[in-house]
């Protein structure tokens, strides 16, 4: 449920901006995530100018789509990281990313607590996986990520434990479904 | 909705990084609205970039950036009702695009029953829905680049496989096939092309840029 350093409990601030819009839980993640999201802009291919408008920008959503966060399908770093990635400003391409419909519980419903904190555990567990990786292994993934791979090198084995992460979103989805009908 | 033909692993690592063109990028998009099982490998994938990003070194923004985006943030609190689909075969990556109900769609015939509307994608790959009538075949053709073809009502056949209502089929420069409806309800397709489609037989060849296939 935290982030592996600091303590910082990232869902309790998601959950205190989505129900109270809360500043300070705000002011907590735009220092931790917005120089991250412009960092990542930049590495992959963003100026500096670009990446800082952009990363505003991912912070200005995270506030207004607050509700449609749901920590038992992914932590705060991905869900940012999603919102970065279909926001990205790419000077030479003009598309839009689609999104999967969006999957909601309910005003007054939550994801079962049990599943947040496996989700959250589960990607920690990824994190260090990624850290403990061979160096060749690691850069490929990161070209993958930011972006200038082909669709050959792509098919290549990553060896990352992504089987337990995908099982758990698929747990998450089966339970946010039945509760959905 | 019985799925068996899914999101590979590449298209889906693509995707997940944000690197396909528009038009492909809404084919899985589509796909995952409809398929819980490659949603959840999304997810996965999308755990290694936030993974990545977390270990990103971070760039300092400009001073007074916080307060420049707290001053814009909107204070009331919102929780709006998910989005409807107007119509139930169109999720809403698809409905973006198309607006209200399939049938009301720009649809311009390419003989033989067969309909199709280009979308209003940018980048170098095209997105169109593919109307065809139950039983009736898909001029034979081949491909330059790739083919996402996703099914979103009947069902067709192929030299590969029979593909029916949220399966998937990725078709490369490998494969020459003759998609043929089933006969009974008409098959609706959300196809994506990253290069102009080869027809073999000498007719649609001719109409192949007005209609750009």
């Amino acid at each position: 449920m935290t982030d592996k350093s600091d303590g910082t409990d990232w869902v309790a601030l998601m959950r205190a901006i989505r129900d109270h819009r809360d500043e300070a839980a705000f002011a907590k993640l735009f220092q931790h995530f917005a120089p991250k999201v412009k960092g990542f802009l930049m590495k992959s291919g963003s100026v500096a100018s670009q990446a800082e408008e952009c990363a505003q920008d991912v912070m200005a959503t995270v506030w207004q789509k607050a509700h449609l966060f749901d920590p038992s399908r992914a932590s705060v770093a991905t869900w940012i990281f999603t919102i970065a990635r279909n926001r990205r400003i790419d000077g030479l391409r003009k598309d839009r990313q689609p999104e999967p419909e969006d999957l909601v519980w309910g005003p007054d419903s939550e994801p079962d607590q049990a599943d947040v904190y496996e989700m959250q555990q589960e990607n920690d567990r990824l994190g260090r996986a990624i850290a403990r990786l061979p160096e060749a292994q690691r850069a490929l993934i990161e070209r993958a990520f930011f972006g200038d791979l082909t669709h050959r090198e792509l098919a290549a084995e990553t060896g990352l434990p992504l089987g337990t992460i995908k099982s758990r979103i698929r747990l998450a989805l089966d339970r946010l479904r039945q509760h959905m009908s | 909705m019985t799925i068996r033909h899914h999101v590979s692993d590449a298209l889906l690592t693509a995707y997940a990084a944000g690197s396909l063109p528009e038009a492909f990028s809404l084919v899985v998009a589509t796909h995952l609205s409809l398929c819980d099982e490659c949603r959840a490998r999304a997810g996965a994938l999308d755990a290694v970039g936030g993974s990545l990003m977390e270990e990103t070194a971070p760039v300092a923004l400009s001073e007074g950036s916080l307060a420049s985006v707290m001053a814009r943030l909107d204070r009331q609190i919102e929780r709006p009702a998910p989005v409807r689909r107007a119509d139930p075969r169109a999720p809403t990556p698809l409905a973006d695009y198309v607006g209200g109900r399939l049938e009301d769609v720009r649809w311009r015939a390419l003989g033989g029953g067969v309909r199709q509307a280009i979308l209003p994608t940018g980048g170098e790959a095209i997105a169109r829905l593919l109307w065809i009538p139950g039983g009736q075949a898909v001029p034979d053709h081949g491909h330059r680049g790739l083919e996402l073809t996703l099914v979103l009502q009947g069902a067709f056949r192929d030299e590969t496989d029979r593909f029916g209502a949220g399966d998937l089929e990725i078709a490369d420069q490998e494969l020459e096939h003759t998609p043929v409806a089933e006969r009974g309800l008409d098959c609706i397709c959300l196809a994506a092309t990253d290069a102009p489609l080869r027809f073999n037989s000498f007719l649609p060849k001719l109409v192949q840029p007005f209609f750009r296939i």
